[in-house]
């Protein structure tokens, strides 16, 4: 099966939105939690095709964009030390802190590389044994395995000069931070495909039960969201709430059980700040005390910066679904791609920068 | 024996050394065992502090285009400096043969500024400028001036070549970005992202393997054929860095006209397509270096495609679009299942997806 061409068919995707126009009676707000189906819908124009009962809202599924402003400064620190490699996700270079980004440190002469891999920063740990090598770690549960992975091999080589740099953001707290707010429009949730590829969705059942809102497991392609629009509608309108898999062919419901099991030999659960939202308890993954020495907070002793947010940015609001980028009086204007002032403009995956990128004259039209 | 003073130097034929920039002896010896032969024509033979053109010696048809010249200058940095399908030799001729051949130009000149860095393997020099050599000739371009500055070890990555280039307008030829016109249509010669792809590759950074060719050729023939068979060409661009959406938003602020482009008609190879899935990115912002956009008038766009599929560097040419009036300065793209979206110039680095 060629996935690229033929779950973006167009033809089966006009049968796809009929079935969505055939079924739809009342007004939903649907919340997909995952940056790469923000780009995805955006990317494919899927919210312009929807019917107008229909509002998708884009919640804080960037991992860029909720990496709290005191963890971006806490990186541009380490980044300017000149005994230090600082190697990092590509998107996260653009990211402003404070004062500056990672670009600009790398422009003053920081030593900053981009890696798809933490195990890429690894090997250059083992290639320059007299510098500190430290890897961004920032992600959901998609990226943990392979960045705990990274610590026990520098444990296994006995490497003293490879450290992390950990944000890790879990998506069922933000779920029940989204779902608890006396301000919630959510109705219905697309959970966010690749997450749940790792964690399976065994953890949603409970969500759904208590919140009272269908949960369908999604992919990313075209068909993939609106096959899944056509599931949460379909339960919405019977007035059900189930949890179900709508990207069975990667999901299951137990997951990854190597990869939880590395997860959870290396992290443990721990309160984590949130870009533009605040301190969602029991959100995060922090190393457990025997990995501590791979914690590049302490290795550096940045556990003490503790930066204010800018007053103009609302990606808060944006990212918990209660304001769209063009709600925003700084969007288009002061914060554009090139001049971003928070996180949701800066990442290709968050949703100012999707809906800028992607809409015309910053409205949707057909 | 020179006599009584200071050795000569030693001649010094596996790597550069900072007195190959000296512009003494070992830089007179680096032109002339190397440079020299492979660009060999007669100005350079001169000589002289500068290369001079006899206006006499053109050929008729060029000495009538004298109303207008076209001059363009690029400089390359690209690393690394050998990749599949190119190296930076052939990129340095047909990144500048190109920027003249978008504007109508016939290219006839180029000059060639070399910055080396001490250590640089006279190996390694050497195939670049056959390379260069090689791309010269097929572009029917001969190089009559250059420079050579040699930078102390780390302060360069191996070579940077500048290229500056001089080419003559017929009178009847008015190409330009500013010229697009509602109605007309929008070509591509090739498959895009192709070069960029492969540089990545090349880098070593993507984990995989592949057939990805980048796509270096001098474009100043298949221009000539084209604007042989149509007057009506109003634009050609060359989509080098930033990519096809960002060279199709150039044109449409300086036009200031809408440009939509159909999805579905966009040739990408199947692999650059697999290659940016896996990495996050978009193949409309990857570099091409052997590819151009033609903005025709709807009567000539038949031709003109014939005239691309005719040519070896044509031959996946496709209509991919046209020009239209409103929303002006944007370009709009019909996705391939059905709606409608901006696609904007690229903003800064072009960084890969996370997630």
């Amino acid at each position: 099966m060629k996935y690229l061409s033929e779950f973006r068919n167009s033809e089966i995707s006009k049968g796809l939105i009929e079935e969505i126009n055939r079924i739809t009676e009342h007004n939903w707000t649907i919340m997909e939690i995952c940056g790469g189906q923000t780009h995805s819908i955006m990317r494919y124009g899927l919210d312009q095709l929807l019917p107008v009962k229909i509002e998708l809202i884009h919640g804080p599924g960037c991992p860029v964009c909720v990496t709290s402003l005191e963890l971006v400064d806490k990186a541009l620190d380490i980044a300017s030390r000149s005994d230090v490699i600082f190697t990092s996700y590509g998107d996260m270079l653009r990211v402003p802190g404070s004062s500056g980004d990672l670009f600009s440190v790398k422009a003053s002469g920081g030593d900053i590389r981009v890696v798809y891999s933490p195990l890429d920063a690894l090997q250059i740990a083992q290639n320059n044994p007299d510098k500190q090598v430290v890897f961004f770690a920032i992600g959901f549960e998609t990226t943990a395995p392979a960045n705990a992975m990274s610590v026990v091999q520098a444990d296994a080589l006995g490497l003293d000069n490879y450290s992390i740099l950990v944000s890790h953001v879990r998506v069922p707290p933000a779920m029940h931070a989204i779902l608890s707010s006396p301000y919630n429009r959510v109705n219905g949730f697309l959970a966010a495909g690749h997450v749940c590829a790792v964690m399976g969705y065994w953890e949603y059942p409970p969500i759904a039960e208590r919140y009272k809102v269908p949960i369908v497991v999604t992919g990313f392609e075209p068909l993939d969201i609106l096959r899944s629009v056509i599931m949460v509608v379909r339960q919405l309108e019977n007035n059900t709430y189930e949890v179900e898999n709508g990207y069975s062919r990667i999901v299951s419901f137990d997951g990854n059980i190597s990869a939880q099991k590395m997860i959870n030999q290396v992290y443990l659960n721990c309160d984590r700040k949130w870009r533009g939202i605040g301190l969602i308890p029991n959100s995060g993954w922090c190393l457990r005390p025997e990995y501590q020495q791979y914690d590049a907070e302490l290795r550096f002793g940045v556990q003490y910066i503790d930066p204010e947010e800018s007053p103009l940015c609302i990606s808060g609001t944006i990212l918990q679904g209660l304001k769209k980028p063009i709600d925003c009086p700084a969007f288009g204007v002061e914060c554009t791609p090139s001049t971003p002032l928070g996180a949701t403009m800066v990442s290709s995956e968050g949703a100012c920068a999707a809906y800028f990128q992607y809409s015309y004259n910053n409205q949707t039209t057909v | 024996m020179e006599g009584a003073n200071c050795p000569i130097p030693n001649k010094h034929n596996e790597q550069i050394i900072l007195g190959h920039g000296s512009g003494g002896k070992l830089t007179q010896d680096l032109i002339r065992d190397f440079f020299f032969p492979s660009f060999e024509n007669q100005i350079l033979a001169g000589f002289n502090d500068s290369g001079i053109i006899e206006w006499g010696n053109l050929s008729e048809e060029y000495q009538n285009c004298i109303h207008r010249i076209a001059i363009s200058t690029d400089n390359h940095v690209v690393w690394p400096l050998f990749f599949r399908g190119g190296d930076i030799g052939r990129l340095s001729i047909c990144g500048t043969v190109n920027d003249l051949a978008m504007v109508g130009a016939i290219p006839l000149y180029l000059t060639a500024g070399f910055i080396l860095e001490e250590g640089l393997s006279i190996h390694t020099l050497e195939n670049i400028i056959a390379s260069m050599k090689d791309a010269a000739l097929e572009a029917g371009i001969e190089i009559i001036a250059g420079d050579t500055k040699v930078v102390e070890k780390g302060k360069a990555d191996c070579i940077y070549i500048n290229t500056s280039g001089f080419g003559v307008i017929r009178d009847n030829i008015d190409i330009s970005g500013a010229n697009a016109k509602p109605g007309d249509k929008v070509l591509v010669s090739g498959t895009i992202g192709d070069h960029g792809i492969a540089v990545l590759e090349a880098r070593g950074e993507l984990g995989f393997v592949s057939d990805i060719h980048s796509d270096i050729s001098p474009l100043n023939e298949l221009v000539s054929n084209i604007l042989n068979v149509s007057k009506n060409v109003h634009s050609m661009r060359d989509p080098t860095r930033g990519g096809l959406a960002t060279a199709l938003n150039e044109i449409a602020k300086q036009s200031n006209v809408c440009i939509e482009i159909d999805e579905i008609y966009i040739p990408v190879n199947p692999a650059v397509n697999s290659a940016c899935e896996m990495l996050g990115f978009d193949p409309l912002y990857i570099a091409n270096e052997g590819k151009m956009i033609i903005i025709v008038a709807p009567q000539d766009t038949d031709v003109v495609i014939d005239c691309l599929h005719s040519h070896k560097y044509g031959k996946d040419a496709a209509i991919i679009g046209e020009v239209t009036a409103e929303p002006a300065g944007k370009l709009l793209m019909r996705t391939s299942i059905g709606s409608r979206r901006v696609v904007t110039t690229l903003s800064g680095e072009l960084l890969p997806r996370i997630c």
